[in-house]
């Protein structure tokens, strides 16, 4: 009899985009600490490995002006994360920070406070994502090309490991220097080592480039959901490239994103999955999501009419501070068939062709359609995304959670105190 | 010339810097101490060049652990992003649900430089040039968002009122930031801006900028020179003079017990140390200067950092505290909630909402 394979969860802060329902009465802010204490002590009530906070460095714009359709605005998360280990005492405790408009010394700094004031609960996403138009927002401004932004990151993460490493065990500094490409730096660390040794490094991207960093770098991978086969070529793939770097296959954990809907029955979860949906597609978010792919304005056209039959602008620039769309003339033209299709108008088609949640149905068929996941070799755990600030998580930590228990599939206390020991992660060795 | 204003209410803070002290507990339980004493806030100081923990995350941490008391950290502006900077103690703000303050420094040593390896280091007077443009953009990135943009209006689908968010085009002599920050303006709109006001470089920054200056003098007379001269400054760029807190900055050694004074101390007052003006003394010599200094109208309150920071601090609230409170001197319990209530500073207003013709 082999030892049952556990899931790993982590609660998503809802986002700011459309996947965060506003128009629910149930709604509450985006932005006071209560609601992230809310949603951190739920997370911490269903034993969740931790919580996961998105970053952005410029309010999206859309036509030259501030995008106004989704939530938006949100704190800075170090400093928000700081204030919930005060009201935890468990739950991981995960920032994303961007590597371009950042500099090693600092935000290692900060990380290993962090690590420190938690007792050993910090966790740092790596992104690199970064142009011109959030560079307007930093001294270094401008724009670093893909591969300079992961050489970038690699060599940040490389050295940010370098600084946390560099006070001996006993607790004397020690100083340090680097040389590198992008840095060059040198002097002593601020903190000794902290209760982790390493906080938590997760990589988010799906890429060549960010499969490979993630396998050289990263401790958790925050993934896209798609498929179980999808999932388990991308497990295989990325696991399969950790003996490159001398790494085992359970020293880095894959965790999709995931959205659930919870019902009563399987129609009443489908009816609900619907009217999520209904709410994050307003009539405003449909056009501009037509928009983002014409490259044009559409705001003459009617929500509840046909598809444009003009073809897109092959280089659309409306948009700033969105993932571009790659090939605007192929969803087009995906969409237009969808919509002739079924006999749809311009919101249901970009309802049917965006709007899908992972894992719909009752908390039975949900916790089943997990467990799977993590057996058949297509995930370690989920990042669980919530439609709705900050009750979005009550129902599944009160449903979802103790069927998974029942099933062996998830833990039922924490038998460590940092984030590493819940992962499952060994201890980084120091280096000297 | 404005003449100093009546004697106003007493204003306290104390420093919570340790050495060595990484953990939460070892901050949580000062803040705590201090928040009984009604202190207005406590600080926590920060450089690059010394081992400490980033002070702002701290301060951070202690929030939730304290209800009223407002929370200071120093952030240095040389090193560092102004558009994190801002959004940090914007967030800071908001955890502490209006408490927060900041206070701005600079890294003026070659050592800090080089572990950025960014930029040299350079003489005080240019880095708080930049100081003070990085107080003003921070102003102005809390103020980016109006009080009342987020309209959740389901019959237009609009989250927010995208008119009354703001580009903020700031361009510094080294930097510039295009904006609306990411956060929210914070509950006082401006978290309180704190400048140590001491030295030549600062004091003007501290003039146009601060809510709240620090100044290290030794006597009544030199502190009433320096907050007159701040006052003035502030009325030349254009504020209100009584928007200007001055408080005398003392290190404390609060000893054992109630001994003696050593001559040319305690009630005869602070003395000239390599950590600042030293006060050595009693707790009740302590609150007898400070009463004395305030009445003067020499400084609008202190900033205390204490020699041992358990010992002292303790000796500050238990003792000092307490007779200044016993005394009617100092308030009892928190009439506000916000660190401006505190201080008594209005709560400013955006400089982008348009004001329908009032100005």
């Amino acid at each position: 009899m082999t030892v049952r394979k556990r899931m790993h969860l982590a609660a998503h802060f809802p986002g700011v985009n459309s996947t965060t329902v506003w128009t629910d009465p149930r709604s509450k802010s985006q932005i006071d600490f209560a609601s992230f204490e809310h949603l951190a002590r739920t997370a911490e009530r269903g034993l969740f490995d931790f919580f996961f906070l998105a970053e952005g460095l410029r309010l999206r714009e859309h036509k030259g002006r501030v995008h106004d359709l989704d939530v938006v605005g949100r704190p800075e998360s170090i400093t928000v994360l700081n204030a919930l280990a005060a009201v935890t005492e468990r739950l991981g405790l995960a920032a994303t920070v961007n590597a371009t408009f950042n500099e090693p010394y600092e935000l290692a700094r900060r990380l290993a406070t962090l690590d420190h004031l938690s007792g050993g609960r910090a966790a740092w996403n790596v992104v690199t994502s970064s142009d011109a138009f959030t560079g307007e927002n930093f001294r270094r401004g401008g724009f670093l090309d893909r591969a300079d932004r992961y050489a970038r990151a690699a060599e940040f993460v490389a050295t940010a490991r370098e600084l946390w490493d560099s006070w001996t065990p006993e607790g004397v500094a020690r100083p340090f220097a680097h040389q590198g490409q992008h840095f060059d730096i040198a002097g002593e660390f601020g903190l000794p080592r902290s209760p982790q040794g390493q906080p938590v490094v997760i990589q988010a991207g799906d890429s060549d480039e960010g499969r490979e960093f993630a396998a050289a770098t990263a401790d958790v991978v925050f993934t896209r959901h798609g498929t179980l086969d999808a999932g388990r070529e991308f497990y295989a793939d990325v696991k399969g490239r950790l003996a490159t770097y001398g790494r085992a296959p359970e020293d880095l954990k894959i965790m999709p994103g995931v959205t659930v809907v919870l019902g009563d029955t399987a129609a009443d979860a489908v009816g609900r999955a619907a009217e999520i949906c209904r709410r994050q597609v307003s009539p405003q978010n449909a056009l501009l999501a037509l928009e983002q792919i014409w490259g044009v304005d559409l705001s003459s056209y009617d929500p509840d009419g046909p598809l444009p039959d003009i073809d897109p602008e092959p280089e659309p620039a409306l948009a700033q501070g969105r993932v571009r769309v790659a090939d605007p003339l192929a969803v087009a033209e995906k969409w237009r068939a969808l919509s002739r299709a079924k006999g749809l108008s311009i919101r249901q088609t970009v309802i049917e062709a965006s709007g899908r949640h992972s894992f719909v149905g009752t908390p039975e068929t949900v916790a089943a359609g997990l467990d799977e996941f993590v057996t058949a070799g297509a995930a370690d755990g989920f990042i669980l995304v919530p439609q709705l600030t900050p009750g979005g998580l009550d129902e599944f930590v009160d449903r979802v959670v103790p069927l998974l228990q029942e099933r062996g599939a998830f833990r039922t206390e924490y038998t460590g105190t940092t984030l590493r020991s819940h992962l499952g992660l060994p201890d980084p060795i120091w280096k000297g | 010339m404005t003449a100093p204003h009546g004697r106003g209410l007493l204003h306290l803070a104390a420093a919570l810097d340790q050495q060595a002290a990484f953990d939460a507990a070892s901050y949580v339980g000062p803040a705590q101490l201090a928040e009984r004493g009604g202190l207005d806030f406590v600080t926590l100081g920060d450089t690059f060049a010394r081992p400490g923990p980033d002070a702002l995350a701290v301060l951070s941490r202690v929030a939730p652990a304290t209800r009223r008391i407002g929370l200071v950290p120093t952030v240095t502006t040389t090193h560092t992003e102004p558009f994190h900077v801002q959004a940090a103690v914007a967030t800071l703000d908001w955890v502490s649900r209006g408490r927060a303050g900041w206070q701005l420094d600079v890294s003026t040593t070659e050592g800090e430089a080089r572990l950025f390896g960014r930029r040299h280091a350079a003489p005080a007077d240019a880095l708080w040039r930049e100081a003070g443009e990085i107080a003003e953009v921070a102003a102005r990135l809390w103020d980016s968002w109006e009080d009342d943009a987020e309209i959740r209006d389901e019959a237009t689908g609009r989250f927010i009122d995208r008119d009354k968010l703001h580009h903020v085009d700031f361009r510094g002599a080294t930097f510039f930031v295009k904006g609306p920050s990411i956060v929210p303006r914070p509950p006082q709109g401006h978290p309180v801006r704190v400048v140590d006001a001491t030295e030549g470089p600062a004091r003007r920054v501290a003039a146009r900028y601060a809510d709240v200056a620090l100044v290290r003098v030794v006597g009544p007379a030199q502190a009433r020179a320096v907050r007159a001269e701040l006052r003035d400054a502030a009325a030349e760029f254009g504020r209100n003079p009584d928007t200007l807190r001055v408080l005398g900055s003392l290190v404390v050694d609060l000893g054992d017990g109630e001994r003696a004074a050593e001559p040319g101390h305690g009630g005869g007052g602070p003395r000239q140390s390599a950590q600042g003006p030293l006060y050595r003394g009693g707790p009740v010599d302590l609150a007898e200067l400070i009463a004395a200094w305030h009445a003067s109208e020499a400084v609008d309150g202190f900033h205390l950092t204490p020699v041992e920071p358990r010992r002292d601090l303790e000796r500050l609230v238990n003792g000092t505290v307490a007779l200044l409170q016993h005394r009617g001197l100092f308030r009892t319990f928190y009439p506000g909630s916000t660190l401006r209530e505190h201080l008594g500073l209005a709560r400013p207003a955006n400089q982008y909402a348009v004001t329908g013709g009032a100005s």
